[in-house]
């Protein structure tokens, strides 16, 4: 790990945001993963969202479980709010934090171990319960810290550091995503924060579950030949189905798009997301015939990327509940407790 | 942009913006970080090398080093490197055992230079440990040049001046004090037989204001001639009220010996406003916090002289402006009086060379002046090289040593029958710092302290007498402090583009935004697509060899890097390693380095 600490220097002519911090005001403390990893790749890209969505770092809730993704959001917003939760259980954290504070912008870190293996029950009833929050799955399909074991989403054929060949079926997060109903899907890759940072973005800017699969290569234990997370095997396997621009609230939309097939969707507080295909015949408004163009590459040994499905009309977990608007720390104690007449009173009504 | 060469030892000397600004390339980092480690006498022998007057350096050099140092770009302030060299010179011990030796057996050239100055005594430094014999004729009766008669005391003590030249005569130079050169044709043509002579003269000459009243006094008074007199101790006081005319460092210099001298009531005139005033901003901010007053826009129009006595002169205030042609142009707007006692003409100097005989084939250019080339530092008379302030006129001691250092290895080139142009190449060596995982074999923790301020001494003893040194130096706890303000722009960031996977590490943990992958383009275009434009087209942009996997470059902006080394420590397969450029600078006797060792 790295023992000095970034050094406080600034380049003098760091851009400010309307906040007026500058990215620098979105670190966390120096990371203490291996050098290389693309998490860290991850973590800048999250400082360059929020810094750029103008976020105040109070706002902003990190959760995650364990593993080494799980260590991620130390490195980020170190004025935010963090829960690191129980291996796997980072889901139940955000589904009861943001009942009782829908304000705040929740981004949960989790990992292929975390997410679909110990946790996938909780990744499952997330996506279900449609929670407003940014899912960030850093998948590097090994366990890296437990130095290097086949995960569930390690590729059938895909050879570990040590020579032994994986026999088991991946369970791909995607896929899975789509399947239980989520309203936001997306891969990336660390290496490409042109596509990343305006994924991320878009998934913060979404009301709803949005969950991003990041290919995210483990440097010490599975970035060789042989396997299909690596950083060379990623780059020269990745498909790019759609590009996403993210057009924030106030800001003119001035890019020229060109002659490409683009969907404009505007979403809950008014920013747009532009997509614009890149492979033919794709849908990012159809779940089943995404879920079925992916199948298609993926059986071509193919990684598609992209924001993948994206629905804005649904309903989040307080739309269900028809939850109070106010986070329950703004409520008087009178309204939040309103004693044992009221609580007799509401019973009457199942008597 | 074609992949840099930084095998090429200039690259990563211009990295290195001190050493690169340096005319005599001091090591400056290097010294500064033996300094950290408390080994003041090898710090002192580092400076020692190239700039050969670290202790006179350390107090009185123009510090071309410091506007350039990198720590200026991060933080405003940059490094007090002058008055680090200093501290090796006030901490070291005795060097003389590891001066270098004289040969016994001298290899029978015998070589005359011409004035005790800098310039001068720094041939005689390289020349004498080859076996040359040098003869040094000055015309006072001491050594030193404007080092001694210029500079007054309370800024440079006699003992240090003394002790430095000293190094150097004593290496068994023929030293003939109080001997003017009054005819160069007699002394290259006479039995003495020299291979070789060297001019380091100076620029002796005072400029002089030809106004109304200038003859009528005895207490108007030219700079340097002043200087040089209070130096000898002819001088010894002026009157309450003294005007410096001329706001360059000799006026500088001119106003504080007056208050030292009894002068009260010291004003210095300036035709210009502050910012085209031609001192140092440091020797400036002295002379203001010793309560000289400095007045802008006031042109000197004549001096007022009653039966005799100078009574005091007149200037006009002018307004500046803009001609058709774009140039500056003074307007007089009201005519002012200011009495005084004394005046005193820090205006310029100019060369003069009465003794040098004009049909000897040493041709001389339209203000009178040799003509000498820039490289060789020879006139057109072979055998016959100048230097300092006597080659192309005034500018300071750090470049007359560095004209030496060039003269001596022309001098060893003419008498070993060498072309001249053959000069001996720069070297380097490239050494991985790399000391474990996370170990570096330099403090790469970024100390964010403000500059050291330099401490004086209490104003009303430091105007007392001439002699009191005004600045104490640094203590040895403000020295731990200050050197810790050094970046070591010599601890490179070196790239080896086929060890790159494009994992963004490096670009991610950079404090200063100084990487970027991406797709080559045209210098203009690249600096614009940069994580951070580069805007200072003074600094380089490193541009790598195509990376492996997407083919596109890496590319450093070399502008506001802080050589902490965390894209090294962050990078997985070690493309990126922290590695110390040693400039190899070559002197006079020197062939070849050995081949560039990089490990």
């Amino acid at each position: 790990m790295t023992y000095i600490t970034k050094p406080v220097a600034r380049h003098p002519k760091m851009r400010h945001n309307a906040l007026g911090l500058t990215p620098r005001d979105y670190e966390g403390t120096m990371s203490t993963l291996c050098a290389g990893c693309g998490h860290d790749s991850v973590t800048a890209a999250l400082i360059q969202a929020l810094f750029e969505l103008d976020v105040e770092p109070y706002r902003v809730a990190k959760l995650s479980g364990i593993g080494c993704s799980s260590k991620t959001p130390a490195y980020f917003v170190k004025e935010a709010h963090g829960f690191n939760s129980v291996h796997g259980r980072m889901p139940s954290i955000a589904a009861g934090s943001n009942a009782a504070n829908r304000d705040l912008v929740y981004i949960g870190i989790s990992g292929d171990g975390d997410s679909l293996s110990i946790g996938l029950g909780q990744l499952s009833h997330a996506i279900r319960r449609n929670i407003n929050m940014l899912y960030v799955l850093e998948n590097n399909g090994v366990y890296g810290l437990t130095k290097g074991q086949f995960s569930a989403s390690a590729d059938v054929g895909s050879v570990s550091k040590r020579g032994e060949i994986n026999r088991q079926g991946p369970i791909d997060p995607v896929s899975l995503a789509l399947a239980l109903g989520a309203s936001f899907v997306a891969r990336s890759f660390s290496g490409d924060k042109k596509q990343l940072v305006p994924i991320l973005k878009a998934g913060i800017a979404h009301t709803g579950f949005a969950f991003v699969d990041v290919i995210s290569p483990c440097v010490t234990f599975n970035d060789h030949k042989g396997s299909t997370k690596s950083y060379a095997h990623t780059r020269t396997h990745a498909y790019e189905v759609v590009e996403t621009d993210f057009v924030p609230l106030r800001r003119e939309i001035t890019a020229d798009y060109g002659h490409g097939d683009v969907r404009a969707v505007t979403m809950h507080d008014g920013s747009v997301v532009r997509l614009r295909k890149v492979a033919e015949d794709y849908d990012a408004a159809n779940r089943g015939a995404a879920l079925e163009h992916i199948a298609d590459v993926r059986k071509r040994g193919e990684v598609p990327t992209g924001l993948l499905y994206l629905e804005e009309t649904g309903q989040d977990m307080h739309g269900f509940e028809n939850t109070i608007e106010k986070p329950l720390v703004d409520l008087r104690y009178e309204d939040l407790c309103p004693g044992r007449e009221a609580l007799d009173e509401l019973q009457k009504e199942w008597w | 942009m074609e992949p840099s060469n930084t095998r090429d030892p200039r690259y990563y000397h211009r990295v290195v913006d001190c050493q690169w600004a340096c005319p005599a390339h001091t090591d400056v980092p290097q010294y500064i970080r033996l300094i950290a480690e408390g080994r003041y006498t090898d710090a002192y022998m580092l400076n020692r090398v190239s700039n050969v007057f670290p202790g006179i350096l350390g107090r009185t050099c123009d510090r071309p080093c410091e506007p350039a140092c990198r720590r200026t770009r991060v933080d405003g302030k940059p490094v007090a490197i002058c008055r680090l060299k200093r501290v090796t010179a006030d901490l070291r011990e005795s060097v003389r055992h590891r001066l270098p030796e004289i040969p016994a057996e001298k290899n029978g050239k015998r070589i005359a230079l011409i004035g005790g100055g800098p310039a001068s005594l720094t041939v005689a430094n390289d020349l004498m440990p080859l076996g040359y014999e040098c003869v040094l004729y000055e015309a006072l009766d001491k050594l030193g040049g404007l080092m001694l008669t210029n500079i007054p005391a309370f800024r440079l003590p006699v003992r240090v001046l003394q002790e430095e030249i000293g190094f150097i005569t004593d290496m068994g130079v023929d030293v003939r004090l109080n001997t003017r050169v009054n005819s160069l044709k007699a002394l290259v043509e006479g039995e003495d037989g020299f291979d070789a002579v060297f001019v380091g003269v100076g620029a002796p000459r005072g400029k002089n204001l030809e106004l109304p009243g200038r003859y009528d006094s005895d207490r108007i008074h030219i700079g340097i001639e002043w200087l040089e007199s209070i130096s000898f101790q002819h001088i010894d006081s002026v009157g309450e009220r003294v005007l410096v005319i001329g706001v360059g460092n000799t006026a500088m210099d001119c106003c504080r010996a007056a208050k030292r001298l009894g002068g009260q009531d010291v004003k210095v005139m300036a035709r210009r406003g502050r910012r085209d005033f031609k001192a140092s901003e440091w020797e400036l901010e002295d002379a203001e916090d010793e309560k000289v007053e400095v007045l802008e826009y006031h042109s000197p129009k004549e001096f007022v002289v009653e039966e005799g006595v100078l009574k005091g002169m007149k200037f006009d205030i002018v307004e500046w402006y803009e001609d058709d042609k774009g140039k500056q142009r003074a307007r007089p707007v009201e005519e002012v009086f200011i009495p005084c006692d004394d005046v005193v003409l820090a205006i310029g100097q100019d060369n003069a060379f009465p003794w040098i005989e004009r049909d000897m084939g040493i041709e001389f250019n339209d203000w009178d002046m040799p003509v000498v080339d820039r490289g060789t530092m020879q006139c057109s008379l072979p055998g016959v090289f100048f230097g300092g302030d006597a080659a192309w006129g005034p500018e300071n001691i750090i470049w007359a040593v560095e004209h030496g250092h060039q003269a001596a290895i022309s001098i060893h080139n003419h008498c070993q029958g060498i072309p001249l142009a053959e000069r001996p190449a720069f070297g380097m060596n490239l050494i991985s710092q790399k000391m474990g995982i996370h170990e570096w074999s330099y403090s790469n923790e970024y100390n964010p302290a403000s500059r050291t301020p330099m401490r004086y001494v209490d104003l009303e003893e430091r105007l007392r007498s001439i002699g009191t040194e005004a600045e104490l130096g640094f203590s040895v706890e403000e020295t731990a402090r200050e050197v810790q303000r050094c970046l070591n722009c010599d601890i490179q960031t070196d790239f080896a583009a086929n060890l790159c996977i494009e994992c963004d590490a490096c670009i991610d943990v950079c404090p200063l935004q100084c990487l970027t992958i991406t797709e080559n383009g045209d210098e203009s275009d690249l600096r614009q697509r940069l994580t951070a434009p580069a805007e200072n087209l003074a600094q380089l942009l490193f541009v790598s060899e195509d990376l492996p996997q997407t083919h596109r470059v890496m590319v450093k902006d070399e502008d506001l890097c802080v050589h902490c080394g965390l894209c090294a420590e962050r990078c997985p397969t070690a493309a990126w390693d922290m590695k110390k450029s040693d400039l190899l600078i070559p002197y006079a006797g020197h062939e070849k380095w050995p081949t560039i060792a990089t490990v």
